[in-house]
């Protein structure tokens, strides 16, 4: 299963704003998209659609979490996915 | 044509069409199952419709809102179709047969629950997950959704009480006026009036059962709704438009006809609030609410964050008094980290000052950020504490003032025992501040939130006045000429301001909104005629007679239609 890994650049963390966006982005995207913190355990993997699950997540800046996905255009949307999480949204 | 009487809160006359807020939405009884006729793949498509339309709303007023409403708006869309909250709902309608109303009442309570045990930011959100799960309910029922209606053109708003939460939808420029059923003069409804300039009328029973659309006559000083408005009423509608525009200015110097000073000072809960009454001429701060501050806050902030908070109110007033009030929590606003949510009597039980004893610590810190913030402005930083009952608290308070560099302390006189007592009181303290809407309350032993006691609960009432007067000559008993000022909304009334300025008290604080208003009746009063009309109160039966005494020796009132 193609996966990515990225840094969180956003200074809130993956909340607030930053997750409002990401979670929409990844609403958008043709497959279905998971998250999970790097080195935990595949099935604890959350729908990165989720703006509650991102929440619960509790990704702050500088963490490293795990993207995954399945299917046709699965790397294309991983890749624009990491490069989201690697923007600080919060800038903008 | 027919006619409701309430009580006047914030004056202004208007005319135009009502809508209704919509009551809040119930919960739906544990246990609902679904309906014999509904199989659980309808129940489950008609909740992701219900969660869609919610999420089109609110999406919709985002595209419309701006800055952080706007960020808060989209956030908030996006939960409405969220699939975690959505997936455990689902599962409760497949697993347990229950109706999708209860199921997505119980997803939303664990959500919820969740956010708001990871503390910090995630709880604050936590309260927005159950405002998403009361409009999909209410979507799923058929009912209007919660909160104030959203239109694009103005309406009169008609509700049973409003909440604090409700300011931050309530747009000025679309409600044109309130009137509820329930509340009090003090209710929140009022406080939220008056800081927004909007006429209000409270406590009008039957207004709720006006149908949405109706059109009406409100007057805003004489606490009346009318229904199907005179040619008199709409002259006096256009007439206000004008005489609003005056009484906009304050000229920055609280006096009386023949020069007796009395700075008129404005109540604030933020750097913001600040900004405004320093642009409407407000002389300083007689009252700010540093609760207000945190209020959406489930831990204590840091002192750092908090004189950050403080040093922004002070900004706007340079070498003006600021009256900063520590931290008021409890009855009707409870902080989590201070105050016991089941207390059977919160408006009698541990709060304002009080949390000290259960929470030592909070007050020494505040303190501590208030004097930091202090050091680095010009502002002349004076601080009081609320619900002070005795001497002896006073003289605690002093010496925790003392210990942190805090150089002018005084007391809220707000219980009727501080306002007996107060020749002792002030002897610890370097003045004194009547917190009249609570006063009222423990005078009256009325329940400010209360509209069937609104009658009661008003600072006009004899018995009120009389502990006003009697604080101030306690005073002067004490000899030292400890200044005594009012800055609950009774001050924010310009006839009873009059009232109070002849009773003695020094300076008078109010919404920012109010000082224009007050500041030009007061110029039209001598302070001996204040004196005057301040006996005639003291000497009426009931406070009906004593506002009405009084407002019949002073036209201007009914001239500029306050």
């Amino acid at each position: 299963m193609p996966e990515r890994t990225a840094t969180i650049a956003s200074r809130s963390g993956l909340h607030a704003r930053p997750a409002a966006i990401f979670a929409e982005a990844a609403g958008e995207s043709p497959v279905e998209v998971t998250i999970a913190m790097a080195g935990s355990p595949t099935d604890d993997a959350l729908d990165a659609a989720s703006i509650l699950s991102l929440m619960t997540l509790g990704a702050a800046k500088g963490d490293v979490v795990v993207l995954r996905a399945e299917g046709d255009g699965a790397d294309a949307a991983l890749d624009s996915l990491v490069t989201l999480l690697e923007t600080d949204l919060d800038a903008e | 044509m027919q006619n409701f009487q309430g009580v006047g809160v914030s004056p202004g006359r208007v005319i135009g069409t009502i809508r209704q807020m919509p009551k809040p939405v119930s919960e739906p009884p544990s246990g609902e199952q679904l309906a014999a006729s509904t199989t659980a793949e309808e129940a489950v498509a008609g909740l992701k419709a219900a969660a869609q339309s919610v999420h089109d709303e609110l999406k919709a007023r985002a595209d419309k809102a701006s800055g952080d409403g706007k960020a808060v708006l989209e956030a908030t869309a996006l939960m409405a179709k969220d699939t975690m909250l959505l997936k455990s709902a689902t599962k409760l309608i497949n697993n347990n047969g229950s109706s999708a109303e209860r199921a997505i009442w119980e997803a939303g309570a664990s959500v919820s629950e969740m956010l708001h045990n990871l503390g910090g930011y995630m709880a604050e959100r936590a309260t927005d997950v159950l405002d998403v799960r009361a409009r999909i309910v209410a979507e799923l029922r058929g009912v209007p959704a919660p909160g104030i209606p959203a239109s694009d053109s103005p309406f009169i708003l008609v509700a049973e009480d409003l909440a604090p939460a409700d300011t931050a939808t309530l747009d000025p420029a679309i409600v044109t006026a309130l009137v509820t059923s329930g509340g009090g003069p003090q209710s929140h409804t009022a406080i939220i009036a008056r800081s927004l300039g909007l006429p209000a009328v409270v406590a009008a029973r039957g207004v709720d059962e006006i149908p949405d659309g109706t059109e009406v006559f409100v007057d805003g000083a004489a606490g009346s709704l009318s229904l199907e408005p005179t040619e008199e009423q709409r002259a006096a509608a256009l007439a206000w438009v004008e005489n609003a525009a005056t009484l906009s200015v304050f000229d920055g110097n609280g006096t009386t006809a023949d020069g007796h000073l009395v700075p008129l000072l404005a109540n604030v809960g933020g750097a913001k609030d600040a900004a405004a009454a320093a642009a409407l001429g407000a002389q300083g701060v007689g009252l700010f609410r540093t609760e207000f501050c945190f209020l959406e806050r489930d831990t204590e902030p840091t002192v750092i964050e908090q004189a950050a908070a403080y040093r922004g109110v002070f900004d706007a007033f340079p070498g003006k008094k600021v009256v900063l009030r520590t931290l008021d929590a409890g009855a009707d606003k409870p902080l989590p980290f201070l105050t016991d949510a089941t207390e059977p009597n919160p408006a009698l039980g541990v709060r304002g000052y009080r949390t000290d004893f259960t929470t030592p610590g909070v007050l020494e810190r505040q303190l501590e950020a208030i004097a930091i913030a202090a050091d680095e402005t010009e502002a002349e930083v004076w601080v009081m504490a609320p619900m002070i009952s005795t001497a002896a608290e006073a003289a605690r308070f002093a010496s925790m003032c003392d210990a942190a560099g805090i150089k002018t302390p005084g007391v809220m006189v707000e219980v009727p025992s501080a306002a007996l007592t107060s020749a002792s009181v002030l002897r610890h303290v370097g003045f004194a501040s009547l917190g009249t809407n609570d006063l009222t309350q423990y005078a009256m032993a009325a329940d400010r939130q209360l509209g069937p006691l609104a009658e009661l609960n008003t600072p006009w009432q004899p018995a009120v006045l009389r502990l006003v007067q009697l604080t101030v000559a306690g005073s002067a008993e004490e000899g030292n000429g400890k200044p005594v000022g009012v800055c609950g909304e009774a001050a924010a009334d310009p006839a009873l301001a009059v009232v109070l300025v002849g009773l003695g008290v020094s300076t008078l604080s109010m919404t920012a909104r109010s000082l224009a208003a007050v500041g030009t009746v007061l110029k039209t009063v001598t302070l001996e005629e204040a004196q005057e009309l301040a006996r005639l109160a003291l000497s009426a039966p009931d406070a009906l007679d004593a506002k009405a005494w009084v407002r019949a020796k002073l036209p201007i009132l009914e001239e500029l239609g306050l």
